[in-house]
């Protein structure tokens, strides 16, 4: 079909550099390059690339350079060219234009805001390769006060899960990515001592060995739920929201549901798998408490429960709610976290960021006297180890990470996860695309990047004369915020720079 | 509500940093000792502070009126004094008050009147189930939070606390305290990075018998105080050893944790000591710092803490700050330095630098063969010096 869209990025390719070893035709899962064997050159077309970079990086001669296109239309301030080609997208098609990843608006990234605070004189700093430094963080409810009866501990035995650093991998789950990408993700948090989060879309059964190291959902969908896939995990997370579609549900189209995946999402092959809005059992906070309590009996009462919710204006109250209910943990997921496919203008348009979130509902839950009773974790827009810090120091316990994670398998934030066709093997179940992500390779990856991250924490730690990551948990006085607003600040609970 | 910050932090720091020298000397017999030694004692570390506070506590100076709450209040104006003893008359059975001698010299300026009150709650007025104990925390906290210019540096049975702006030394020769008898004393000397001018902010902090001298920065504070303020304690102070009395507060009298485990929560193993400990203590530690995390002080500090009956000195877990411990027959030391100690008992039994995060507990004997624990745990990597 004749489209009136410019493309999105220009191919320039240099031609005596070009072997014509057809590398990236094979590597291409656009459709972007053919050969034209009558004259011994490849050929383009443009307007399907999407800057994956597939080709750039794996082309042996280096003859490809895919950037920014040059084809503009006249500038304006208002009618940007995305705003122009997501009208023509939309007049041609007539449907809801859609995304993957993180919200790529520029909305003010509060992370950037925020300094951190080091020791000098009247405190030493202390240094991580000489001195034990602590990252152990231990999720789940925690009693309000400890008592000590003839010699002996006498405590209320919640369950918990341990974590060897304060850092999770987030729901993806098996369907919105690949079987490869999955398993890396698996092993890596079972290796490094974490967890990992099998999104909604079920629990392979060869898995199952790392559930010491897993998080299973309960979505609105109910896919591949049963007594063994709670009994199975460490924790059973609902799902009521996530960051980047708050409100809404999910679709898997039925050509992605191959066997394996009809197998362990327990619907029939090539069926569309459709995770509802809400759930539909839970219309109130009191439906949330009985879902929350039917899992806590499923599971013997051995298993922490936490509730996953979008970063929305009225969290502090929801999430105090929600605490209250009988949650063990709390998830915060903010504006910016990640999907594999969402309408674009919830993406970009629906949500509050995680930093003014986080902040909001660790005060309200102090201020109710309720932090104790969960632990709260924070998504959504985390991008790196001083991002995790911040994160701790305004009152999360945890961070989950996703597209963090998803760059260390190869991904490129190119944003067509939705399409099936990512050409980095990650969110997609062709098989010629998903091999490309090898276990073992993807495995080292993430656990390179969870320990570089953890080493990072410690340095951070250590230059604030801190050493173990508890001290640091809603320490704001830790913080410094530059370039706010009064509101923002207080909001944030910390002080502006030089105060 | 007047904002003790304020006078107590004019710049509005977010915490008030102070160094210290600290001292503290206790008979385990129970026999009532003068203060010469510890003055003698802190004088000598004179250089770990810089004339900007100083103070004492001493534990058993009221022997005639031992049950009753002494209640030692700072004015700074006539009207506070007025005002605060209307407060008094309306909550308490006054027994009886008086004003705190003092033996004026040079470099005491500007003191403000310091007057002690033996009183009671009136309990018959209370309509709720609530301890002696907690009525006596709740006004205090009115008064330091509420009266203008008026500001309770203790509230304990049969104890007190001394202290002032000025070397400590000066403080006890103001407070004329060589005259005073105690079986507990402890003292600081400070050393406040800001001019402060207010008598309030020197140590020790008190909360009802409890006190506590500090010498440190506690890089945890926020943590510490945010997990406070959940069970209702205002930081009014802003200063690190305020936290630390009302965690004490909190773990100790509130949860009625015996002391040791205060101390490990304050500054437990870490996780791979536990790790390898039995199940039991493996247990308790788990418990202890999944529980109590945010008490968990981090920083350089070391302390010594007192109520009735025990003294403890102790130190963050890698031990950031200096403690030496020394025992003389039934008197048990701890001091920032060995040679303070030294000086006011030449002969010890056994001195020994206590290891990091292990607290030393010197406990009142109960009888001739019992409860006598002093020492904490000595881990290998304690430096034992033998006495000469």
């Amino acid at each position: 079909m004749l489209t009136a869209l410019l493309p999105e990025f220009n191919i320039e390719r240099d031609e005596d550099r070009c072997i014509q070893c057809r590398v990236c035709e094979r590597q291409c899962s656009f459709d972007v390059y053919g050969y034209d064997a009558d004259h011994n050159v490849m050929v383009h077309r443009e307007e399907n690339c999407v800057a994956c970079q597939r080709c750039t990086v794996l082309c042996p001669t280096n003859a490809l350079l895919i950037c920014e296109s040059r084809y503009a239309y006249k500038p304006n301030a208002n009618w940007t060219r995305e705003a122009i080609s997501d009208l023509k997208k939309q007049a041609e098609t007539g449907g809801v234009l859609l995304t993957g990843m993180g919200c790529d608006k520029p909305h003010k990234n509060y992370w950037d805001h925020i300094l951190i605070n080091a020791s000098q004189v009247t405190n030493p700093s202390i240094d991580p390769l000489r001195e034990p430094m602590e990252l152990r963080t231990i999720l789940g409810r925690k009693p309000d006060k400890l008592r000590i009866v003839n010699g002996k501990l006498q405590a209320p035995d919640y369950p918990s899960i341990e974590l060897s650093t304060p850092i999770m991998f987030g729901a993806m789950s098996y369907g919105a990515i690949s079987y490869n990408s999955f398993k890396s993700l698996a092993q890596a948090a079972y290796e490094f001592g974490t967890m990992f989060n099998t999104g909604e879309g079920g629990w392979p059964k060869e898995l199952r060995k790392y559930g010491s190291a897993t998080i299973v959902q309960c979505a609105s969908g109910r896919f591949g739920i049963d007594l063994e896939y709670f009994n199975d995990a460490s924790m059973v997370e609902i799902k009521i929201g996530q960051g980047a579609k708050p409100g809404i549900g999910g679709h898997l189209p039925g050509e992605k549901v191959s066997e394996h995946i009809s197998l362990t999402r327990m619907i029939p092959e090539g069926s569309d798998a459709i995770s509802p809005a809400p759930h539909h059992d839970i219309y109130s906070i009191e439906d949330l408490q009985m879902l929350i309590h039917a899992l806590k009996e499923a599971t013997d009462y051995q298993k922490p429960i936490s509730v996953k919710i979008s970063a929305v204006h009225n969290a502090p109250a929801i999430a105090s709610g929600m605490v209250r209910a009988g949650a063990d943990i709390i998830v915060l997921d903010g504006l910016r976290g990640g999907t594999g496919a969402a309408p674009k203008t919830l993406r970009d348009n629906v949500g509050i960021p995680i930093e003014l979130a986080l902040a909001a509902v660790d005060t309200r839950l102090r201020n109710e006297g309720v932090r104790n009773w969960a632990s709260l974790v924070a998504s959504g827009g985390i991008r790196n180890s001083s991002d995790v810090f911040k994160a701790i120091a305004l009152g999360a316990d945890a961070v989950y990470i996703g597209t963090p994670a998803l760059i260390a398998l190869g991904c490129t934030v190119c944003q067509k996860c939705y399409t099936g066709k990512c050409a980095w093997g990650i969110t997609t179940q062709d098989p010629y695309l998903s091999k490309r992500v090898n276990p073992e390779i993807g495995t080292q990856a993430l656990t390179n990047l969870l320990r570089a991250w953890s080493l990072e924490i410690k340095e951070l730690l250590g230059c604030g004369g801190i050493n173990s990551i508890e001290s640091v948990r809603g320490n704001r006085l830790q913080l410094r915020g530059i370039g706010l607003e009064d509101w923002e600040l207080e909001t944030l609970g910390i002080r502006g720079a030089g105060q | 509500m007047k904002d003790l910050s304020k006078v107590n932090n004019p710049y509005n720091d977010e915490k008030v940093i102070s160094q210290c020298s600290i001292f503290g000397m206790m008979n385990t017999s129970g026999e009532l000792v003068s203060g010469v030694p510890i003055i003698t004692a802190i004088r000598n570390m004179h250089e770990r502070g810089n004339g900007l506070g100083g103070g004492f506590a001493i534990y058993g100076c009221y022997p005639d009126r031992p049950d009753d709450y002494c209640l030692q209040i700072m004015f700074n104006t006539l009207v506070s004094r007025e005002e605060t003893e209307n407060y008094l008359e309306r909550f308490f059975h006054i027994h009886h008050s008086e004003e705190i001698p003092t033996c004026p010299l040079d470099a005491i300026k500007n003191p403000p009147d310091v007057w002690r009150y033996f009183v009671h709650p009136k309990m018959e007025e209370m309509h709720e189930v609530i301890s002696e104990d907690d009525v006596v925390t709740r006004r205090v906290m009115r008064i330091n939070t509420h009266l203008e210019s008026a500001y309770v540096f203790s509230s304990g049975k049969n104890m007190g606390v001394f202290k002032g702006v000025g070397f400590p030394e000066e403080i006890a020769d103001y407070f004329c305290l060589e005259q005073y008898k105690g079986y507990i004393w402890t003292a600081h000397g400070r050393f406040p990075t800001n001019t402060q001018g207010w008598w309030g902010g020197a140590h020790p902090f008190s909360q009802l018998d409890w006190t506590v001298v500090h010498n440190g920065e506690i890089s945890s504070y926020g943590a510490n105080r945010r997990f406070l303020e959940m069970y209702d304690y205002i930081c009014t102070m802003h200063t690190d050893t305020e936290v630390i009395a009302y965690a004490v507060d909190l773990l100790a009298r509130k949860h009625g944790l015996p002391i040791e485990t205060v101390m490990d929560i304050f500054s437990p193993p870490v996780w791979e000591q536990i790790d390898r400990m039995g199940p039991d203590e493996k247990k308790y530690f788990n418990m202890l710092r999944s529980t109590y995390g945010s008490l968990l002080l981090n920083g350089p500090f070391a302390i010594i803490v007192a109520h009735h009956g025990e003294m403890v000195a102790h130190t963050d877990r890698i031990r950031l700050r200096p403690m030496v411990a020394g025992i003389k027959g039934d008197m048990v030391y701890a001091s920032s330095e060995e040679s303070a100690i030294r000086l006011v008992s030449k002969e010890l039994d056994r001195v020994w630098i206590p290891t990091g995060g292990h607290p030393v507990i010197a406990r009142l004997k109960v009888d001739e063969k019992h409860d006598v624990i002093v020492g904490g745990k000595e881990l290998p990597g304690t430096t034992v010096m033998e006495a000469d």
